[in-house]
């Protein structure tokens, strides 16, 4: 049977330092991060380490197929950064010279949207927060996208468990199938393509920011090389009961519908993939110039050759995922895909391909590659500007500035799933239905016990001899209903430690 | 491929009900478009003014 999902997302954002002749990204990055900090009340003893975040237990290097190829990179752990943990359990850091935002874990699309908007807030309030410590004339500014648009690319990843009963070569056929095609929805616009290290300019604009980075189809690394399927084999979790599921593919979007059904059509395959009931493997004969063809392909019409010689359309996969999944749901229900909120995504995902297959531009407030070029194209054609001119890929960065006056995402009446008092509330409340809950709880209430934090584990100075440290192995387990009314009874974190019997 | 035509026959005929059942996707894309223009029209004040420089200075360290 399939699991429950729980799901995150990763996001490393733009930055720029302007005003400053010497810009540095991972300064900025850690003045960023450490101004939200101190603006929040953060323990400010040591703002550089908030709360240690805690590698023991941490092994990017694990491949899920069980090997590690000759001459393959391990992700590096850099543990020098800054590195927080939040009240909404989300993880704040920083990572390859980015900020990077991981949202806490959830159970369904709509959180995963409500965590992600939430992060959006958070790096609006760290530029606020940076703004008042730089000096004058200087400024911080974020931006929500993948690429420089000169070859350097950087990253939105999405977290899945998995059951590990699921055989990884079943994941690596089906879901290769789904994120070359669900590109058509998923992708946030680019002006040009890119190769790794370089621009070129043959192609005017594309669905992604991400597609021109793919070059394996399977592989462990996610900075050079990057494949389709990531093979990350470390589940934050009982390793012998489930695998999170690392995948790199994604686009960043500004877009809530973008994002709720990035998330949760991919929870729909792995649910059904978990089962084994997709019936047939959608087998691409080169997956890599696939996943480039899709997004370089605006007609949404070209062919893409199969294995077997035949051709199919992305929309024509897209639509048979849709159908199985409806048949999924009717069987099988919504348990394993977040409940309720499921059938939002079956009745969004038809809206959408229906859309698509009409006329994409009728979802001009719904995907951001659509919103994207709309816009572009408008501009364009007002000032009879060539697809060439800086100044519509100035206005494709700008889409994704953080700054809510000046980022174009913000202003072009993109629908919204979840209300900014709702994600307000999210900056400090974590998910009520995963170990989150306990993540964030002990955060808020014993910001001086906690030493060091980690998404399974938690350790804990009560002033006793030793550390204490409280694993948190199933990701379903220290939420709400378990633990809530400890943090109302226990006054001290001696006691809830006593009470949870550790 | 016969398989695949099969499945997707019921999509499309449940598609084109959808379209005959919602006149309300045209008015949509009146709105959208008036939207557009006036966006377009105050855009200017908000983009970046030397475009070329903006972008020349738009450099990343690759992430992951």
């Amino acid at each position: 049977m399939a699991i429950a999902k729980t799901f995150g997302i990763e996001t490393e954002y733009g930055i720029v330092h302007r005003g400053t002749d010497d810009p540095n990204p991972i300064t900025a990055s850690s003045l960023l991060i450490n101004a939200f900090l101190a603006s929040e009340g953060y323990r400010p003893d040591a703002r550089s380490d908030v709360i240690a975040w805690d590698f023991i237990d941490e092994t990017p290097g694990a491949d899920a197929r069980g090997f590690s190829p000759l001459g393959a990179l391990p992700p590096e752990i850099e543990t020098h950064l800054v590195n927080a943990v939040l009240r909404n359990g989300a993880r704040y850091y920083v990572d390859h010279a980015h900020p990077e935002m991981s949202t806490p874990e959830v159970t369904d699309p709509r959180s995963a949207v409500l965590y992600d908007r939430a992060g959006e807030l958070i790096i609006q309030r760290s530029m606020a927060a940076a703004h008042e410590l730089l000096p004058a004339g200087q400024e911080l500014v974020l931006y929500k996208n993948n690429s420089d648009g000169r070859g350097n690319s950087y990253g939105t990843h999405e977290n899945y468990l998995v059951s590990r009963d699921t055989p990884f070569g079943r994941i690596v056929r089906h879901c290769t199938a789904h994120f070359i095609t669900r590109q058509i929805f998923t992708g946030a616009g680019k002006v040009g393509a890119e190769l790794p290290g370089q621009r070129t300019d043959e192609v005017h604009y594309q669905l992604t920011q991400r597609a021109d980075f793919f070059e394996e189809e399977v592989g462990l690394e996610t900075t050079l090389k990057r494949p389709i399927i990531n093979t990350r084999d470390e589940p934050h979790a009982d390793a012998r009961k489930y695998r999170r599921l690392h995948v790199i593919v994604g686009d960043a979007n500004p877009s809530q519908v973008a994002t709720f059904l990035k998330v949760g059509t991919t929870a729909l395959v792995l649910a059904m993939v978990e089962d084994d009931l997709i019936p047939h493997e959608f087998e691409f004969a080169s997956p890599v110039s696939s996943m480039r063809h899709v997004s370089h392909d605006l007609t949404l019409r070209e062919g893409l050759p199969l294995a077997d010689g035949s051709t199919i359309t992305a929309l024509e996969v897209q639509w048979e995922l849709l159908d199985l999944a409806k048949e999924y749901v009717d069987r099988h229900g919504t348990d394993a895909t977040g409940g309720e909120t499921t059938h939002e995504v079956l009745r969004r995902w038809e809206q959408v391909l229906a859309g698509l297959e009409r006329d994409p531009m009728e979802l001009a407030d719904q995907l951001d590659w659509v919103a994207k070029f709309r816009l572009l194209e408008g501009y364009r054609e007002r000032h009879g500007l060539a697809w060439s001119d800086a100044k519509l890929r100035a206005m494709d960065i700008q889409y994704s500035d953080m700054r809510p006056d000046k980022g174009l995402a913000w202003r072009v009446g993109l629908e919204m799933l979840v209300t900014d008092a709702e994600a307000i509330a999210a900056i400090s409340e974590p998910p009520a239905d995963t170990r989150a809950y306990f993540r964030g709880r002990c955060i808020d209430t014993f910001p001086e016990q906690v030493v060091a934090a980690n998404w399974d584990s938690l350790v804990f100075d009560i002033g006793s001899d030793a550390l204490r440290r409280v694993p948190m192995m199933e990701p379903m387990r220290g939420t709400r209903a378990h633990v809530g009314t400890l943090f109302d009874e226990c006054e001290s974190a001696a006691e809830l430690l006593r009470r949870l019997g550790t | 491929m016969a398989e695949r035509e099969q499945i997707r026959k019921p999509a499309t005929s449940e598609r084109e009900n959808e379209t005959a059942d919602n006149p309300s996707a045209s008015e949509r894309g009146e709105e959208l478009k008036a939207e557009l223009d006036d966006l377009l029209d105050e855009i200017d004040e908000v983009l970046e003014t030397n475009a070329e420089d903006f972008v020349k200075s738009y450099i990343q360290k690759g992430g992951q």
